[in-house]
């Protein structure tokens, strides 16, 4: 594996596979009454969270935490970032404090790549949403769960199945790091939206387009919901909220049209009502919560192998903290 | 006064001869000569054009001295070979009024490096909602024939009838940044492919086009000349050309980079890459190329955009638009349109001295290479190859998307009336220059 993780395009189908089996041999630890590993005692990891991120931030704290790193949240809020300092000092501030990784969540497209390639920082660079661009550990969850219901087992892909994502995708960096992800692990990736919501030149990317959601449900093994954020609504891009929810929604007569083993996947925070009604959220087909549990093992798979951490099927040797976040969404 | 007499360069790439420039003009042309000069070059192998004008420039004075000066600036130019430069005018303050403008003349003449013609707004702190003092700005010393809200596009379809209109008044020009403002909100660059895959916000070729075909119109209608800045897409050449083969007086200019870099570049994340109008694509690249050998783009001009590092030394989002280019300019011509055999050097002159001049009604600059004229003259060796130097550069920034790129020839000697502004590929001392 490259030694940052920037772009779900930098994974090889050897590396995907790497991470999901990883993750599912760490899965087994979250079952256990002590979840923690000494993997990463000694090492530092930084989350440098430039946007408000609750969800994705407790998930990668967890993470670190269960292998035991030291870790430091290094919020744009009410730092020297907020008062001004570049990215490239405070960059620079990390690395003097001997960051070995830097899970970075910012508003800008391609502030990963920035940090990735600068010598400002020497550690890995841990994309964890980037603008519009990428949200690769989204990806690597999102894999992970269909995997584990559409062809579990550890080397295996997911050849062949069909993964329909519905939404904002011209905003979405779930939808750009899915469509790298689950085609370099062999799935055929479908997206609906209406045209305006579609990036320009998305013709060329590997999957499929269609503006009618109940054609394509058929012929779905996985249907992930993208949330369409509020300020959308005043640009144009679809006349009002409930002929969006009408044409792309999923409520439980869409849903009834799925084979019967597909499931029902949303990367949060959910808009119900919008894109998804409180009965398909609710039902047994929908992963959501499973999603958010899988994210943890699945980041603590990337930051193991990123920083190349000791073997860890020794299994726990230290009792963990009872954090409150552990119980976090 | 040096004189100098130039030995064995071959004018606008012809066969050898040697040139006798003294008192300020070239005093003799043949082969042979056998005078008397202070200073004797052999120029074997080189090529000499005429001064070079650059219809677009940003020299950042007043307001920006940390990224340029009129100073800094017009060392740049002497250094690309240029004579004359026009200089936008979006300073703070902005050129908009008659002080402003002399101003900024004065420290071009100040300085001594290369004439500096001051572009005047076209509206009253480039706000699009008023226009400036136009008349009173061409009626100052600096003489402003050439208009523009550079950086900004004057949009208000009335606006701009008007000040085409105006303008006539004194044989002005408008220069549009053709940008149609609600097409392009948060624009990060050209809208295609490359675009959706980075997630950055684009930067459609329709809203440049869009203008253009609204201006050429309205040019037409009012009896004006309009000038479209750094024409970027395939689509506006394609809309140019109708204009001209209309008979319409529309001219254009194109930006070395825009002949030579892509949108591609910008997967790097690198600001550097980062200009307005944006890289486009490859098929634009090759309809710039086209359109500037067949004419239809009649200059190149650098739109030179000197940045500080700190504005260029952060995320793409944040980052500053624009590329130093002064220095390159000559280089990359010959790159993208000499050496792939689209422009000779006669085209070279036409479209880098010429034209720009007469657009910019600069008398005294794009004149023939002949005896009595004065002595604007560039002296270019083709022959050399080198990586991009911007530890080297006269101006006062470095962003440059050519660091370290291999690019042919190299300015030898720049003479501004009769004085070499450089020699040896070396600056000329200010105090040898006044």
């Amino acid at each position: 594996m490259k030694r940052h993780l920037v772009s779900a395009a930098d994974l090889s189908r050897d590396d995907a596979l790497l991470v999901l089996d990883t993750a599912e041999e760490l899965a087994q630890l979250s079952g256990r009454a002590v979840k923690k590993l000494p993997t990463l005692r000694g090492r530092t990891v930084v989350n440098l969270f430039f946007e408000d991120s609750t969800r994705t931030k407790t998930s990668f704290e967890v993470a670190e935490k269960r292998l035991s790193a030291d870790v430091i949240n290094f919020s744009a809020k009410g730092s020297s970032v907020s008062k001004g300092e570049s990215l490239k000092d405070t960059a620079l501030t990390l690395q003097a404090m001997g960051a070995d990784a830097v899970v970075i969540r910012h508003h800008a497209s391609g502030a990963p790549a920035r940090l990735a390639q600068s010598d400002w920082l020497h550690g890995s660079v841990i994309n964890a949403g980037d603008g519009t661009h990428e949200h690769p550990t989204q990806a690597l969850l999102d894999a992970f769960t269909m995997r584990r219901h559409l062809n579990p087992g550890s080397g295996k892909d997911l050849a062949g199945r069909r993964v329909t994502i519905v939404g904002d995708i011209l905003h979405s960096r779930v939808a750009r790091s899915n469509v790298h992800l689950l085609t370099t692990l062999g799935a055929q990736v479908t997206f609906v939206a209406p045209p305006t919501l579609l990036p320009i030149g998305i013709e060329q990317w590997p999957c499929e387009i269609s503006y009618d959601l109940d054609s394509v449900l058929p012929k779905t093994d996985a249907l992930m919901m993208l949330r369409v954020q509020r300020e959308r609504m005043n640009a144009a891009f679809f006349p009002t909220e409930r002929e969006y929810s009408r044409r792309y929604g999923l409520d439980g007569v869409r849903m009834a049209q799925l084979p019967e083993h597909a499931i029902v996947m949303h990367p949060g925070p959910m808009v119900r009502g919008m894109e998804i009604t409180a009965e398909v959220a609710d039902s047994p087909r929908c992963t959501v919560v499973e999603q958010v549990a899988n994210g943890v093992s699945v980041r603590m798979a990337v930051l193991y192998l990123l920083l190349g951490g000791a073997v860890f099927a020794d299994g726990p040797t230290e009792p963990a903290r009872t954090d409150s976040v552990e119980t976090a969404q | 006064m040096t004189s100098y007499l130039i030995r064995n360069a071959k004018i606008l790439g012809g066969a050898p001869q040697d040139l006798h420039l003294a008192d300020g003009v070239i005093k003799e042309i043949g082969t042979g000569l056998a005078v008397e000069a202070d200073i004797e070059i052999d120029a074997t192998g080189m090529i000499v054009l005429p001064g070079l004008v650059d219809l677009h420039t940003h020299l950042r004075e007043p307001g920006r001295e940390d990224a340029e000066t009129v100073l800094t600036g017009t060392q740049a130019a002497a250094m690309g070979g240029f004579t004359a430069v026009h200089a936008m005018a979006n300073t703070t303050p902005v050129a908009d009024t008659a002080g402003v403008v002399e101003q900024v003349w004065r420290l071009g003449q100040e300085a001594g490096y290369c004439d500096v013609q001051p572009v005047g707004a076209v509206t009253v702190g480039l706000g699009g909602k008023k226009l400036a003092e136009l008349g009173a700005m061409h009626e100052s010393a600096a003489g402003v024939r050439v208009f523009s809200d550079d950086g900004k596009c004057v949009d208000d379809a009335v606006l701009m009838r008007r000040a085409l209109e105006y303008v006539k008044a004194f044989d002005g020009v408008v220069a549009q940044h053709a940008q149609e403002p609600r097409l392009t909100e948060g624009a990060q660059m050209n809208e295609g492919q490359v675009s959706g895959e980075l997630g950055l916000g684009g930067w459609p070729a329709v809203a440049e086009e869009s203008i253009i075909a609204r201006d050429v119109l309205l040019s037409a209608h009012v009896g004006s000349r309009l000038h479209v800045c750094h024409v970027s897409t395939a689509g506006s050449v394609e809309i140019i050309r109708w204009a001209k083969g209309k008979g319409w007086d529309v001219t254009a200019e194109v930006t070395p980079h825009h002949l030579l870099l892509t949108d591609e570049l910008v997967r790097s994340y690198d600001p550097v890459y980062k200009v307005n109008p944006p890289l486009r694509t490859a098929e634009d690249v090759q309809a710039l190329r086209k359109a500037l050998a067949d004419g239809t783009i009649d200059a190149v001009a650098t739109d030179h955009a000197p940045h500080p590092a700190e504005d260029k030394d952060c995320e793409w989002a944040v980052a500053a638009m624009g590329m130093v280019g002064l220095e390159t300019a000559l280089s990359v011509v010959q790159q993208t349109m000499v050496d792939t055999g689209l422009l000779n050097w006669e085209g070279v002159a036409d479209r880098m001295s010429h034209r720009p001049a007469r657009i910019g009604r600069l008398t005294g600059h794009g004149r023939p290479v002949s005896v009595g004229e004065p002595a604007n003259l560039v002296l270019f060796d083709p022959a050399y190859r080198g990586a991009v130097n911007p530890d080297s550069f006269a101006t006062r920034s470095r962003n440059t998307p050519y660091r370290g790129m291999d690019l042919p020839g190299r300015v030898h000697a720049t003479f501004l009336r009769g004085r070499a502004t450089v020699l040896a590929g070396e600056l000329a001392e200010r105090d040898g220059l006044v």
